[in-house]
């Protein structure tokens, strides 16, 4: 008896595997939703401090990774093995732009002394605390899964050059860019829970 | 075919060290064997920690421990069985070797990610262990890790955290391979109509463990966070609120119970048929509430806070849920006594294993109603009530049911049977001495002794004596039975393809499996439990 590679069960099961992503940032979006019914006017105070310039152009870069990741796979499918690498280091490129804006952002808030234990902080009320607990714990974990995301891509780039994946084999790109899809879909979440709340 | 010096998978190879030939091994034969001979070992670990703890309850006051080790050993006893044992035991040990077998497949559908879930297992496990001895001594919060102690206390929680969240990622991996190797890997002619009802309960339990183990992830991640980098997400000093942390928490160990359980009442459903040599009564109920235990086990996390504080509403939706479950549960309990009904009934160990099982776990099951009823909870919630009412489910029930899968797996694994006279005296001896152990527990938690309690009233003492003579007992029926079944692998008379003249398909191959589990696909001809066609595909 030989297997054949199984794309169709290798995407069953990234999908599977994609689910219990989303049941991890579900715990937070829980605590979210119990904790905007309890303090919404101190939700809505803290989503005025973060930057929505710089929350916005952070979603149009991702959804804009995503369009990348998705024409990297369909130019590998043709056959165009060098449009695909060219656009799989753009949407890497992406990512990390991304993770320095949102350093950017990071460090603007550590400044006015609004991080964990940091007195600003704790001179706040209970409900903008919690906020901004909320906020540095999502986009925190958000965070890492682009840094995951990113190393996965710059990965099957490298598996590119080696040819191990094809036109022919291209399982572990289309799992790539489900992963890269699934930090996008996230986001688009977070943006408006965070930085568009009225 | 079946001759004795074939030594199947378990052939060694002079290519490397032995012991690299094991643990870098992606066989699921071999993953599974190291998953049995790891869950074994903290089996055995938790059980010592387990007589200990009685030990101390023997007599009021202090008897062997002090009150910070004896919170250090009912934390311990209850991470290492939960986490290291009954979680990961009957799908990582009998899954793995059993799910491709039986499907007719030649291994799970991501050999190396099965590999890795094992190796997260053990890291986890490690970290577990170095909780004991490291930063500020073991933790003492019991398994819950409820906030506002678990994030305050001085010992060492946030490694034994840490190890929670690494073996709950290798339990969401073991998931993610065994939905998939269902979906894709059947055999012809292994339509879901033929599944052995062993293979629908790991379906079902598969699903639970990816839908639910993340929330634990992330709920541990946050007390984590709450101790090292100090956020107040469930600090009522800074907005936060200890009560979501029990929902968290609830939302995936509530599901877990099924995770444990399930597959156990798929051991059973494989059983009981064989040896009443019937097919099974009602194939298509026991399958459907396989997964109907899985959905409606998933909303009734509830019933855990009944007394931390909730919403009227809340208590009386979490109550009736938590008795609907009963109904899919009662639905496989029947099903079993209606197979027994009129059978052949021989009773070899794995049978009376078996039927243990649903004794004990009937027992369990309607103690639990009394725990679901929310007017009944507020008498006995937090008593040793609770502590033997969730005894006789995990280890009447699941426990059992390994023992079960023991008896009757091994034969196959290693193709050697061991002594069925040692064996049914183990049983025997088990049996009494888990009920001296766990039925006056229920009793005294009646009488309103309360758990996790370093002392008690003096008049709590009569049956506490007891119980702690029945952990003496109990320890002794599985020193016997484990004795036994390591003689009998080692030196047992030969065990032949099918010992027991089952028809599913782990039966058609030779003990021990080949490497390759079979030669070329079967081609499914019958159901799994139409005993006539036991022996062929």
């Amino acid at each position: 008896m030989t297997t054949q590679p199984d794309a169709l069960g290798a995407r069953i099961g990234m999908w599977l595997f994609l689910f219990s992503e989303l049941l991890l940032f579900g715990g937070l979006f829980l605590l979210y939703a119990v904790y905007l019914s309890r303090y919404p006017a101190d939700f809505a105070a803290g989503g005025q401090q973060l930057d929505t310039l710089l929350g916005t152009g952070n979603t149009l870069l991702l959804i804009t990774s995503s369009l990348t990741v998705a024409l990297a796979l369909s130019a590998l499918q043709q056959g165009r093995r060098q449009l695909c690498q060219i656009l799989l280091c753009t949407t890497v490129f992406a990512a990390l732009l991304f993770l320095t804006i949102k350093g950017i952002e990071w460090q603007a808030k550590f400044s006015h002394g609004i991080f964990p234990g940091g007195s600003e902080l704790e001179a706040l009320p209970a409900g903008q605390q919690i906020f901004f607990s909320l906020y540095f714990v999502t986009t925190g974990l958000h965070g890492l899964h682009v840094l995951v995301g990113a190393a996965l891509l710059l990965w099957t780039f490298g598996l590119t050059c080696r040819e191990q994946v094809t036109t022919q084999n291209s399982a572990m790109l289309e799992n790539s860019a489900l992963y890269w899809h699934l930090v996008d879909l996230i986001w688009i979440f977070i943006f408006p829970l965070y930085y568009l709340l009225l | 075919m079946a001759k004795q010096n074939n030594r199947g998978f378990l052939q060694a190879s002079d290519r490397q060290p032995l012991l690299f030939d094991w643990i870098f091994s992606v066989d699921h034969k071999r993953i599974g064997l190291l998953y049995l001979y790891s869950v074994g070992s903290f089996f055995l670990a938790g059980v010592l920690l387990g007589l200990l703890i009685r030990l101390e309850l023997i007599a009021p006051g202090p008897t062997i421990a002090t009150a910070q080790t004896y919170n250090a050993l009912f934390t311990l006893h209850g991470v290492v069985m939960i986490f290291l044992f009954i979680i990961p035991g009957i799908p990582g040990a009998f899954g793995n070797i059993m799910l491709p077998l039986q499907i007719g497949a030649q291994d799970v559908a991501f050999p190396r990610l099965n590999l890795l879930s094992w190796w997260l297992y053990i890291l986890g496990a490690f970290m577990a262990l170095t909780s004991l001895f490291s930063g500020g001594g073991p933790p003492d919060t019991g398994w819950t890790f409820y906030v506002p102690f678990s994030s305050e206390t001085p010992t060492n929680v946030s490694l034994a955290l840490l190890a929670v969240f690494v073996i709950g990622f290798s339990s969401i991996l073991t998931g993610v391979n065994f939905v998939t190797t269902i979906h894709r890997l059947r055999a012809p002619g292994m339509h879901w109509g033929r599944l052995p009802l062993f293979i629908w309960s790991l379906y079902a339990t598969a699903w639970v463990q990816i839908l639910a183990t993340p929330v634990l992830g992330i709920t541990v991640v946050l007390v984590m966070v709450e101790r090292l980098i100090g956020f107040g997400l469930f600090d009522p000093a800074r907005g936060g609120d200890p009560i979501l942390y029990q929902h968290l928490f609830w939302i995936y160990s509530h599901p877990a119970v099924y995770i444990m359980v399930l597959p156990a009442m798929g051991v059973v459903s494989e059983i009981i048929p064989v040896f009443s040599r019937k097919p099974t009564f009602g194939y298509k109920a026991i399958a459907a509430s396989s997964v109907a235990i899985a959905a409606a086990g998933s909303l009734v996390w509830g019933h855990h806070m009944f007394v931390s504080g909730m919403s009227d509403t809340a208590i009386l939706v979490f109550s009736l849920l938590t008795f609907l479950v009963a109904i899919p549960s009662a639905v496989k309990v029947f099903n079993w006594v209606a197979t027994l009904y009129r059978g052949s009934i021989s009773l070899d160990p794995p049978m009376l294993f078996a039927l243990t099982f649903v004794f004990l776990f009937s027992i369990g099951g309607l103690t639990g109603l009394i725990l679901g009823s929310a007017s009944t909870n507020m008498h006995v919630h937090d008593t040793h009530f609770v502590v033997g009412h969730f005894h006789y489910v995990m280890f009447g029930g699941t426990g059992f049911a390994f023992f079960a899968a023991l008896h009757y797996w091994l034969p196959k694994v290693f193709g050697r049977l061991y002594n069925m006279k040692v064996a049914t005296t183990a049983w025997a001896i088990i049996f009494v001495g888990f009920n001296l152990l766990y039925f006056p527990m229920m009793l005294v938690g009646l009488h309103g002794m309360p758990r996790r309690y370093y002392d008690y009233l003096p008049q709590f003492q009569n049956l506490n004596v007891i119980s702690t003579v029945g952990s003496w007992v109990l320890a002794t029926g599985l020193l016997l039975m484990f004795v036994n079944l390591y003689r009998g692998m080692r030196v047992g008379a030969a065990a032949g393809s099918n010992p027991w003249q089952a028809a599913t398909l782990e039966w058609i191959v030779t003990s021990p499996p080949p490497t390759d589990n079979f030669t070329h696909p079967p081609q499914v001809t019958h159901e799994p439990y139409d005993l006539e066609q036991a022996g062929k595909p």
